[in-house]
């Protein structure tokens, strides 16, 4: 199948892909650039999203409904987890840090299973939203196109909070020294519990946005999780544009190499991540020296 | 991330008791060992495993992950199945005449674990209910690779394997193994139930693009409809679309298949990939432009993805509750299966019931627990009835004989009720579907 139409048709998967990927990797990394805290329940946070959504959903039967309730469950989920269990973290390993939130990741997994069983749920795409497209090149689903904008329109968002306002310049100034901060007489912890909570919510939002494509189902965040490291280790850790541009570059991959093999798309994601930390180990866009 | 429990924690206790003081005995000093004839030296959990008041079967099934759904609806057949040999129930004495509310005097208890449908956990799972539960036979998988690592277990432990859902031609082919039996149809014979239907429906020479699930099911079912419909039809496979198991967004492949000409796709994958596949091909406009056909049915797919778009697709599947209508047997499981769950049965459930009324048959004929004995009352190939008609096993390769059921979705508007997703369109004989028995390379082992 490798010839031009397919080419442009595979180009256009990654772009979609690759948004997502952006939009849940960006989430991670200004936790991580922030507060320090590598969240291994991201993926669970992703997954906490479409089944929050999925449930307003039932009960709505309104599509704004689920992204709302889909991305607010999971910000106050951030935050109370911030509050409750990740601050005790701070001072502490990064060992410690990854076992805790992976532990806090099997919970969500599991409850959502006790709760809801594992048969997969599915969201319908709004009504207007259903059909194909004809791209030219491809037939397309009417609502991955609209992902596009929607996602695009979550990135600007998150952009805007973090260039565009003071809390974003405080988290800017905290990536580069919370000490230094909180010297300056602002309160850092509640940063902190804002930016967990803002980053929490990027995947719990992505979590819902995609329900429909995929249908929601408990171990939807953990294959997620995997890319979105890749994602963040490609664009540079702590770095939002570095997400982007991970994203990006991560859906492009594993859509091109599916033309050719998709059982190498993988394969290639990690051979483009391994040549990254060889040639530039803190990342694309990342910045030396931070850890 | 799993979860693992133990059903029946009585009977394990009691189990545990008679094992520890087996094992006690052996160890008191001049104390002689209780006698067993000499041409039954004690092997696997024999003759432990059946010296209490209950026997224990171990069941590996997938609770979570792509075929979750699947894994639950085997553990109902099971459950089902060991009521019905406990109170000694119509059904299963048709099948087990000489059940008698229980086994040779003993009930049955079932002991569950998650697989995960990965290898490595059933097998674990399976190890620990051996030490533990003194299990005298396994059951569970519902993928192939599972099915197939159970066999090589099996064979190690000198411990009964009941193949629940495979349908890899290597189960019975080249990873065949004495102590394991297969009730379920399989790759080889559903391409060779299928494909002359698709012949007759759709003519020669047609483009078929396929999907494979990257594993021993998926590339062997593949392989066996592509070959009858390049051999019979004149049919190219125009691509194949191999996706790792537990995959959920199919664009790419997708793209591939739209990109390739084909008039059909031939969609192997399965469970919760087969549901998702089958609605992105929809989202794609790949269907109904290009016509589905499902050569290893999926329980509760139509359910999952509903009638619209299962809608002319023919499938191969090992039984469909309608056929309640033809078979007697069929009807007295339909009728047992949906008074106590609510639902019509799929076939998953009907493979593990079937599995277990056979067991409880051989067991009960040999009129012993020892595994040489059981096996070789099912090599005697006898034939019994089923839900499908009258069926034995073939000695040579332990695969049961036994016909393959044809359905074509039915449209929203044809359904007389909301669970009459297929039409039942042809039962197909099941000996003339089979391969030689030595064709996949079967070579069965030792039975000590």
């Amino acid at each position: 199948m490798v010839n031009w139409g397919n080419l442009i048709s595979q180009m256009f998967n990654g772009l979609v892909l690759g948004m997502l990927l952006a939009l849940i990797s960006s989430g991670l990394t200004i936790i991580y650039g922030t507060l320090g805290v590598l969240n291994l329940a991201h993926g669970a946070m992703f997954m906490l999203g479409g089944y929050a959504g999925w449930l307003a959903f039932t009960y709505t039967h309104s599509f704004i409904a689920a992204v709302v309730v889909g991305s607010l469950f999971v910000m106050i989920v951030g935050i109370v987890m911030e509050r409750v269990i990740i601050r005790s973290f701070y001072d502490r390993p990064h060992e410690d840090q990854i076992l805790v939130t992976f532990g806090i990741g099997i919970v969500f997994v599991e409850a959502v299973r006790f709760a809801f069983g594992s048969l997969s749920k599915i969201v319908p795409p709004p009504e207007m939203l259903n059909g194909i497209v004809n791209l030219g090149f491809m037939f397309y689903p009417k609502y991955r196109l609209a992902l596009l904008v929607i996602v695009a329109v979550a990135l600007l968002v998150l952009y805007i909070v973090l260039y565009r306002t003071k809390l974003g310049m405080i988290v800017r100034a905290g990536i580069e020294d919370a000490g230094m901060v909180d010297a300056l007489g602002i309160n850092v912890h509640k940063v902190f519990m804002l930016v967990f909570g803002i980053g929490a919510m990027a995947a719990g939002f992505a979590g819902i946005v995609n329900a429909p494509v995929v249908a929601v189902s408990p171990d939807a965040g953990e294959s997620i999780l995997v890319q979105t490291f890749v994602v963040v280790v490609i664009g540079g850790v702590g770095s939002f544009p570095g997400a982007i541009l991970g994203g990006l570059i991560a859906g492009e991959i594993i859509s091109i190499t599916s033309m050719f093999n998709p059982g190498y798309a993988y394969v290639m994601l990690f051979a483009a991540m391994t040549l990254v930390l060889v040639l530039r180990p803190y990342g694309l866009l990342g910045t030396a020296g931070r850890d | 991330m799993t979860f693992e429990f133990d059903r029946d924690g009585v009977s394990r206790r009691v189990l545990l008791r008679a094992g520890a003081g087996l094992a006690g005995s052996a160890l008191v000093p001049g104390m002689i060992m209780p006698v067993f004839a000499e041409d039954k030296p004690a092997m696997g959990t024999w003759p432990a495993g059946s010296q209490g008041s209950t026997v224990t079967i171990g069941a590996a099934v997938p609770r979570t992950g792509a075929y979750a759904a699947q894994g639950e609806d085997e553990l109902k057949g099971m459950e089902l199945a060991i009521e019905h040999i406990n109170s000694g129930h119509e059904l299963i004495k048709k099948i087990a005449p000489k059940v008698n509310n229980g086994v040779l005097g003993k009930k049955v208890a079932l002991v569950v674990a998650d697989s995960g449908a990965k290898p490595n956990n059933a097998v674990q799972a399976q190890q620990r209910f051996i030490n533990e539960n003194k299990i005298v036979a396994m059951t569970g998988s519902t993928s192939s690779a599972v099915a197939v690592a159970l066999n090589k277990f099996a064979e190690r432990e000198k411990i009964l394997y009941l193949v629940a859902i495979s349908g890899s031609n290597d189960t019975t082919g080249k990873d065949c193994a004495r102590y394991s039996f297969r009730q379920c149809f399989y790759g080889e014979t559903a391409a060779n139930a299928i494909g002359p239907v698709l012949l007759k429906n759709f003519g020669k020479d047609k483009k078929a693009a396929f999907m494979t699930p990257d594993y021993t099911y998926g590339h062997t079912v593949t392989k066996s409809m592509s070959e009858f419909l390049e051999k019979n039809g004149g049919w190219k496979m125009v691509t194949n679309q191999v996706s790792p198991l537990g995959t959920s967004d199919f664009s790419q492949y997708l793209t591939n298949i739209a990109n390739s000409g084909a008039d059909f796709i031939v969609n192997v994958n399965w469970g919760r990939d087969a549901v998702l596949s089958v609605q992105q091909a929809k989202q794609f406009g790949l269907t109904p432009k290009m016509k589905m056909v499902i050569p290893y049915q999926i329980p509760f797919l139509a359910k999952e993805v509903g009638a619209e778009l299962t809608e002319g697709v023919f499938a191969a599947t090992d039984f469909w509750w309608t056929l309640e209508d033809k078979y007697p047997l069929a009807k007295l499981f339909v009728q047992a299966f949906s008074k106590k769950y609510g639902y019509m049965p799929e076939w998953g459930a009907e493979n593990a019931y079937m599995q277990f009324a056979i067991w409880a048959r051989m067991v009960t004929e040999a009129g012993s627990f020892y595994p040489p004995d059981v096996i070789k009352q099912y090599e005697k190939g006898e034939t019994f009835p089923s839900m499908v008609g009258d069926v034995h096993f073939r000695p040579q390769d332990h695969q049961l004989v036994r016909p393959v059921v044809i359905v074509r979705g039915k449209a929203p508007k044809d359904m007389k009720n909301k669970e009459d997703y297929w039409e039942v369109l042809e039962v197909v004989d099941g000996a003339p579907l089979m391969q030689k028995p030595d064709a996949f390379g079967c070579k069965l082992g030792p039975y000590t």
